[in-house]
């Protein structure tokens, strides 16, 4: 059986490419989907949903192979909070790292581990599991060995996306949906480069470091996690970086080092042998003695060197300078510098090319998640995090499922004119409607500063559209990448850390470090929702040049809600009060819910009426107070205890205050005077 | 960490006082005598203070100084502190120590030296080296004979401002000088510190300060008296700008439109404006009645002569007085003045003149944004630590809630934790199920959406409160009935028996009619409709099942087609298909015939049986009544309605003399809240009943039937006739749009104050807080220049500045005690 596919593969692949042009036989789909780890599957989960003619790609015989291998001590740093107290299951996913989206309840990972740090292994099995309940198209052992593009102007993009196979079969693709994630692990260039093992293949089993020295080279969560496993068998551990260490709890970036993995910070900070050093790791170089032991040296001793020199003979920096931190010789050093997007399958026709200096790894995209140099290329998953790289959390699975399915909409809209999905309620709700989500809302939470949800004002401010979680660097490009309209101002609803709270080398722990006043909200430091409003949509220049530091163009007006130990946002004075003034005052009109009792008065009393009055009480929908609540209201002055109100003194006429937004509507006196009049005449 | 804290604490404290002086304060430069006088140039004046290098004993005179450089250099005055360094041979540098002195130099020229003691605040200081500086244009007098001569050398020429303040330097005194320096090429300032002067310009209150307009530019006659004009409000420099602007305005305008939409600078200034209407026949007298309240109403409110014949907007009749306040939302008032006098009174008990604060130091606090004023939001607020018997109802989850609507007929009501109006309808939610406990088959439930967001949304509830029934093999019908216990309650009472609900007999269709079929359902439902058709009328049944259907819960209906329908159509001289309608508790019966009708008319049909000839009105039924659209008649009543009003309410509505009217009565028993409507029209409680005409919809006038008579036809007729003609005065309603209750905080402008120094341009801000604006360009330009700027850009930069200040301070207060 292999042998007739030994002697297939290279016949097909000739067939194949001979009758390719003349009879096209490749296969053809609307959407193709090269990867079946979380974020294929999760793209792969909406097309099926939506019903479109999708394939997914995959390698390797199961989906997520990725984690059958990584993490190598098999520990996920993801957390499973299987517990939060709560029942809104939008909410729970606040702290639910590790389920992809569906609408299967049994399709949460808090099924399948109990571990707060889940195994590998669950992952690997929960990703089979997602594709199989679900009924995805996926196929297995199917190596996408090239892509390349093939004009024609009746696809959708104005071209297809070729695909070939390692056995030769060509599938033709109208969309492109690369979820790869970082596969080729990433080499730092140096002399004696080669002396050091890769993360990917060292040794797991800590019996293997008894009483060595063990340089590491890294410092992000792979370097720490080998040390950790291999801290009390080892002499010591020399971890060696570029730069400083990144404390994920110092920068709120789930990519930095987690305090899971950090016992060596600890055991450094504590005088024991191990430690930690920052140097470039293209200065140096690794020179191995006759003994097979290895010493750090300087790359221009070695350039300054005779080729011919025997390695005893290199100088080392410690020549001359004696103590030298990196003097001693290591049995072994450990390379952990990370990943790289492979972009080796792509024809040069996809320009498809890597970011720039800080996100070399990825390849570059818009905010959108297309590919820069082609239409119809979109990067889903960890390839993806250029768009939020040391921000937020779009380059890990709680925070791509959310980006995917954008995406997802955005096909949606571009391919089948599916208008973005939205609510439509009546402005009364507004305050409600925002204060709901972001209670609740996991997208927001975790994809905060990407993606946001837009209120679309309707004309007149009488009613509004609700849109989710859309891309808000592409605010400019709404109506067009939605397919609705934004003509009479709308609100972007964000989360936001505090501007200057969070870094490598800040206190996060300072005094007074929470904001408790709501006049101080801005201030905020730990993530809390901000409400930007504009009158018109900016422009793309407007959102490209905004100011340093903001996520968003200056907007007409700002809304911090003060941040919350709970984050529960639903203080009515704390939290939805000062809300609601913000709206108020940037619609200009009154907000407030009354009684029935209340709007029936202003009903005969006043010309306009408010409109929670109009949209409720005048359409029959009104509220009827209760005795228990009356008496409150009497008794905190908004409420007027007519029953008992007689002949009242004239100085009282000027009640109730509270119901005028401004001053007092009729003049009693003038009134009485009119009245007077008319008996004079009569 | 107590170590971390105070370090901390530290830095933040650092962080604001250099905001503050870098924003705020430049301190006075320190310039040795050489610099000092090399730096002087021709024509600035500059204020300099000379001290030794290290004396200690200064620090509050250069305090008092520091303030003053920010106002001074709004006149081009420079502030600075010279260091006399002990061998400095500088005459100046005051030979004892405590004997230093501060100089007024323009260009190098000594204008005034000040002894330290005279500096002893901020209006001192401002004061005195205006007043040096306005030597000239201010003139000070001490006796009676220096105001005569001073006041006849301007008479024809020029008016004058004449001022009393007790003593130099107090901050009357540089309200006055500020004046001066803008006003003073324009009208002559006479300054007196005499009380004695005062006196005998006739002013009896001497305890203040005080600042007359001597009206001379009009003066041609030398013997005549210049007219004087005292300004009623405190010496500040705002109320004198007030003050001196109106003066400046015309005595008397004539105006040809709508009162509304005039505009004056009186409004601007917050001063209201008094129309005299007049006519072509009387315009001579009307002219000098106007002019003579001008005179007296100066400085108080602008006086315009309305010209009634080319006027195309309509005012009312035998109007002779507009009254316009100079809030914007307030509508005008239409008056009927007996004479000139009780125009200046009722401007006098109208007007609050709303005081300006000086800016500095007013410590009168924003209203408090923090105050809950959302009735609903408040009264639940406090109503949270009641106990509720919630247990009545069932709280369903994920898991129970389809299981629960499917096993019974069931009532869900949809809400959410955190929100007011939905947790407040709870409470009548309750009260239904209490009043059901044990009665009912249906299902009383509820879900917290808070928690159960799914459920919610997969029922299609997107706002709360939502009230859905479930019932066996039916969709869900949606509630959407007014949000109370009754009105609930009866929805769920009508919705037990199916609608149109099949009548089997002609036997059971006469119970049905007289109401003894559905005894029990009698008191929710006045009306009992019921479809005849004959076995073959297909269509029209549907048609009419469906407006069954979309009435469920608020109405009673029901359907017969037996064959032997003609008996019943006979009897009601009904022709099939026909709707008969019938209120079992009069015995009342109408029939309408149906041929031909959809659905949705048949709806209409019944929706306007429902409504009665002369109802009692109430909260709950007045927007029924309201969507007519016509103007409302309503009798209010203490207490149940004599017999003889409705008797002669009901024959005018028979005569058809009410068709464009909706009469209706209100029960203060019943509806209390009818007493704070009386109120509102009527400032008192009016002898009851009273018959009332409201027209919100179309004008917003209101009228009452003249108490004193007895609602005839004959005098209804007549009290009609004259409203139409305008002869009867109105009580106009507010027009006034729902704003914003409260301002929202300005975090755009705290934000921009924290960052930079100077914020740029506010963005068309919709936050409505003190603007900020911080135009250090203009601040920068030769600030000689400055002495041209209208006063308006003067002040209004000095305010804005003030105010910005005091919002960084209040931006920057950092981390206060949780």
């Amino acid at each position: 059986m292999s042998l007739c596919a030994a002697l297939w593969g290279p016949l097909g692949l000739l067939l194949s490419l001979a009758l390719r042009p003349a009879l096209g036989t490749h296969t053809k789909r609307d959407y193709c989907v090269l990867g079946a780890g979380p974020a294929g599957l999760q793209m792969a989960a909406f097309l099926h949903r939506a019903g479109r003619d999708y394939e997914v790609f995959e390698r390797a015989p199961a989906p997520g192979s990725f984690f059958t291998r990584y993490p190598r001590h098999r520990k996920l740093i993801s957390i499973n909070k299987r517990y939060t107290g709560k029942d809104n299951a939008e909410f729970n996913l606040r702290h639910d790292w590790n389920s992809l989206l569906s609408h299967d309840p049994r399709l949460l990972f808090r099924h399948y581990s109990q571990a707060y740090f889940p195994d590998a292994g669950d992952m690997v099995r929960y990703l089979r599991d997602f594709a199989d309940r679900l009924g995805l198209r996926v196929q297995y052992n199917t190596n996408i060995v090239h892509v390349t593009l093939e004009k024609d102007r009746r696809a959708w993009n104005g071209h297809y996306f070729i695909l070939t196979n390692q056995k030769g079969q060509v599938y033709q693709c109208s969309v492109l949906l690369v979820a790869t994630g970082l596969s080729v692990p990433n080499q730092v260039d140096f002399p004696g480069s080669e002396h050091a093992e890769g993360y990917e293949s060292v040794s797991v089993d800590p019996e293997d470091f008894v009483g060595q020295n063990v340089l590491i080279l890294g410092r992000g969560n792979s370097a720490f996690e080998t040390a950790e496993n291999i801290l009390g068998v080892t002499n010591f551990i020399h971890m060696l970086s570029r730069s400083r260490v990144r404390l994920s709890w110092a920068t709120h970036y789930v990519g930095d080092l987690r305090a899971i993995n950090n016992g060596l910070l600890d055991t450094y900070q504590l005088k024991s042998l191990d430690g930690l050093l920052e140097s470039d790791l293209r200065d140096l170089a690794i020179v191995k003695d006759a003994k097979g032991k290895f010493h750090i040296t300087l790359k221009f001793f070695l350039e300054e060197a005779n080729a011919s020199q025997s390695a005893d003979a290199i100088p080392l920096p410690q020549d001359d300078n004696d103590n030298f931190a990196m003097r001693v010789a290591y049995d072994r050093v450990i390379r952990c510098l990370g990943w790289n997007f492979d972009f080796s399958i792509f024809n040069q026709s996809l320009r498809l090319s890597s970011g720039s200096e800080f996100s070399r790894k990825y390849p570059l995209i818009r905010a959108s998640y297309e590919s820069k140099g082609s239409r119809g290329l979109f990067i889903l998953g960890t390839a993806s995090h250029s768009v939020d790289y040391r921000k937020s959390a779009g380059g890990f699975i709680h925070g791509f499922r959310y980006t995917v399915r954008a995406v997802h909409r955005l096909l949606e809209r571009r391919h089948h004119g599916i208008a973005w999905p939205r609510t439509e309620h009546p402005i009364t709700q507004l305050t409600d409607s925002i204060v709901r989500r972001v209670n609740e809302a996991s997208g927001l939470y975790q994809m905060f500063g990407v993606l946001a949800d837009v209120i679309l004002l309707k004309e007149n401010a009488t009613s509004f559209e609700y849109l989710q979680e859309f891309p808000m660097q592409m605010l400019a490009q709404l109506e067009t990448l939605t397919g609705r309209t934004a003509r009479h101002g709308l609100f972007v609803i964000n989360m936001e850390y505090g501007k200057n709270f969070s870094g490598p080398d800040k206190d996060v722990f300072f005094h007074d470090r929470s904001v408790g006043h709501t006049e101080d909200a801005w201030q905020s430091n730990f993530l809390h929702p901000v409400i930007y409003y504009y009158r018109h949509l900016p422009t793309e220049q407007e959102v490209r040049f905004r100011p340093a530091h903001w996520p968003l163009p200056r907007p007409t007006a700002i809304h911090h809600i003060v941040e919350d130990f709970l984050t529960d946002w639903t203080a009515p004075v704390g939290h939805i009060l000062p809300l609601r003034r913000f709206l108020e005052n940037c619609l200009d009109t009154d907000l407030r819910s009354f009684y029935a009792e209340s709007c029936f008065l202003f009903a005969l009393t006043r010309q306009k009426l408010p409109p929670f009055c109009q949209q409720g009480y005048l359409r029959m929908q009104g509220l009827m107070s209760t005795k228990s609540l009356r008496d409150h209201g009497v008794e905190s002055g908004l409420l007027r205890d007519y029953a008992a109100m007689g002949q009242v003194p004239e100085d009282s006429s000027r009640q109730p205050g509270d119901h005028e937004p401004v001053g007092r509507p009729l003049a009693a006196g003038h009134l009485i005077q009119s009245l007077d009049s008319n008996k004079e005449e009569l | 960490m107590p170590s971390g804290f105070s370090v901390f604490s530290i830095g933040v404290s650092c962080v604001v006082m250099c905001i503050l002086c870098t924003s705020a304060e430049d301190p006075v430069p320190e310039l040795s005598p050489q610099k000092y006088f090399s730096a002087l140039q021709p024509g600035k004046a500059s204020l300099a203070y000379f001290c030794p290098t290290d004396s200690p004993s200064t620090s509050i005179v250069l305090e008092q100084l520091n303030e003053a450089v920010r106002p001074l250099q709004d006149y081009g005055i420079s502030v600075a502190k010279v260091n006399c360094a002990k061998e400095e041979t500088s005459r100046y540098c005051g030979k004892e120590k405590d004997l230093m002195k501060a100089y007024l130099f323009r260009g190098s020229i000594l204008l005034r030296e000040f002894p330290a003691d005279t500096l002893f605040d901020v209006n001192a200081i401002v004061a005195h080296v205006l007043f040096a500086l306005l030597f000239n244009e201010v003139k000070y007098i001490t006796t009676l004979e220096d105001l005569q001569n001073i006041e006849n050398t301007v008479k024809g020429k020029a008016n004058m401002i004449f001022s009393y303040v007790r003593a130099i330097g107090t901050p009357e005194h540089r309200a006055v000088m500020e004046a001066a320096f803008v006003y003073g090429t324009t009208y002559q300032f006479v300054l007196t510190t005499e009380i004695g002067l005062l006196e005998s310009v006739g002013s009896e209150d001497i305890e203040h300060a005080h600042l007359y307009f001597f009206h001379c530019q009009l003066v041609s006659d030398l013997t005549q008296q210049c007219r004087r004009t005292l300004m009623g409000q405190p010496l500040t420099t705002l109320n004198i700008h007030v003050f001196v602007k109106t003066m400046k305005a015309p005595l008397l305008t004539e105006v040809a439109e709508d009162p509304q939409q005039v505009s004056t600078v009186h409004l601007q200034l917050g001063l209201p404006l008094v129309f005299i209407v007049s006519q072509k026949a009387t315009y001579e007298a009307d002219r000098r009645t106007a002019e003579w309240a001008a005179w007296h109403l100066l400085g108080k409110a602008g006086v315009l002569l309305l010209l009634r014949d080319s006027l195309e907007v309509n005012i009312p009749q035998h109007t002779n007085v507009v009254f316009r306040r100079a809030e914007k939302e307030v509508p005008v008032e239409f008056l009927v003045l007996p004479d000139v006098d009780s125009i200046i009174s009722h401007v006098e008990n109208n007007t609050h003149m709303e005081e300006i604060p000086e800016n500095e130091d007013n410590d009168i606090e924003d209203p408090d944004m923090d105050i809950q004023d959302d009735e609903v939001a408040e009264t639940v607020f406090r109503d949270r630590k009641r106990q509720l018997p919630l247990e009545l109802t069932v709280e369903l989850t994920e898991e129970t809630f389809s299981r629960t609507v499917m096993a019974s007929d069931s009532i869900v009501l949809f809400y959410a934790g955190w929100q007011a109006v939905s947790m407040a309808f709870l409470q009548s939610y309750i009260d239904v199920a209490v009043k059901l406990k044990g009665t009912s088959a249906m299902l009383l439930a509820r879900i917290n959406c808070a928690d159960w967001s799914d459920v919610c949304t997969k029922q299609n509830v997107t706002a709360f409160p939502a009230v859905k029934l479930y019932k066996k093999g039916e969709n869900p019908v949606s509630y959407a009935g007014v949000l109370g216990t009754e009105e609930l309650l009866k929805f769920i009472q009508l919705n037990r028996i199916s609608c149109p609900v099949n009548i089997t007999s002609i036997q059971e269709a006469e119970e049905y009619l007289n109401g003894e079929l559905y005894e029990d359902l009698i008191t929710y439902s006045s009306l009992s409709v019921l479809g005849l058709f004959s076995p073959t009328m297909t269509t029209t049944k549907e048609d009419f099942t469906e407006a069954g259907n979309y009435l469920k819960g608020c109405v009673l209906t029901g359907m017969y087609s037996g064959e032997d329908v003609w008996i019943l159509a006979n009897k009601y001289a009904a022709t099939l298909p026909a709707l008969l309608l019938a209120r079992p508790r009069d015995g009342k019966r109408a029939s309408i015939p149906l041929a031909g009708t959809r659905a949705q008319d048949i709806v209409q049909i019944i929706t306007d049986a429902l409504q009665e000839t002369f109802p009692e009105i109430t909260v709950e039924n007045l927007p029924a009544y309201f969507r007519l659209q016509k103007p409302l008649l309503i009798l209010f009543s203490d207490g149940s309605m004599d017999p003889q009003y409705r008797k002669a309410i009901l024959t005018l509505v028979e005569q058809k003399h009410l068709d464009s009217f909706t009469p209706c009565w209100l029960n203060l028993k019943n509806t209390p809240v009818g007493r704070g409507i009386l109120q509102a029209y009527f400032g008192l409680l009016p002898p009851l009943p009273l018959l009332v005409l409201v027209n919100v919809h179309s004008s917003g006038r209101v009228f009452a039937f003249p108490s004193d008579q007895s609602i005839t036809e004959e005098n209804f007729a007549l009290w009609l006739k004259k409203l139409e003609a305008g002869l009867e005065n109105p009580i106009i309603l507010s027009a006034q749009e729902w704003k914003p209750p409260l301002p929202a905080y300005d975090f755009l402008s705290m934000m921009d104050a924290a960052t930079t120094p100077h914020p740029p341009g506010k963005a068309p801000g919709c936050v409505r807080e003190t603007d900020v604006q911080g135009n250090d360009k203009e601040q920068h330009e030769d600030k000689l220049a400055v002495r041209k700027e209208p006063v308006e850009t003067l002040r209004i930069k000095h305010w804005n500045r003030n105010n910005w200040l005091k919002e960084t301070e209040k931006s920057l207060r950092p981390h206060k005690e949780l």
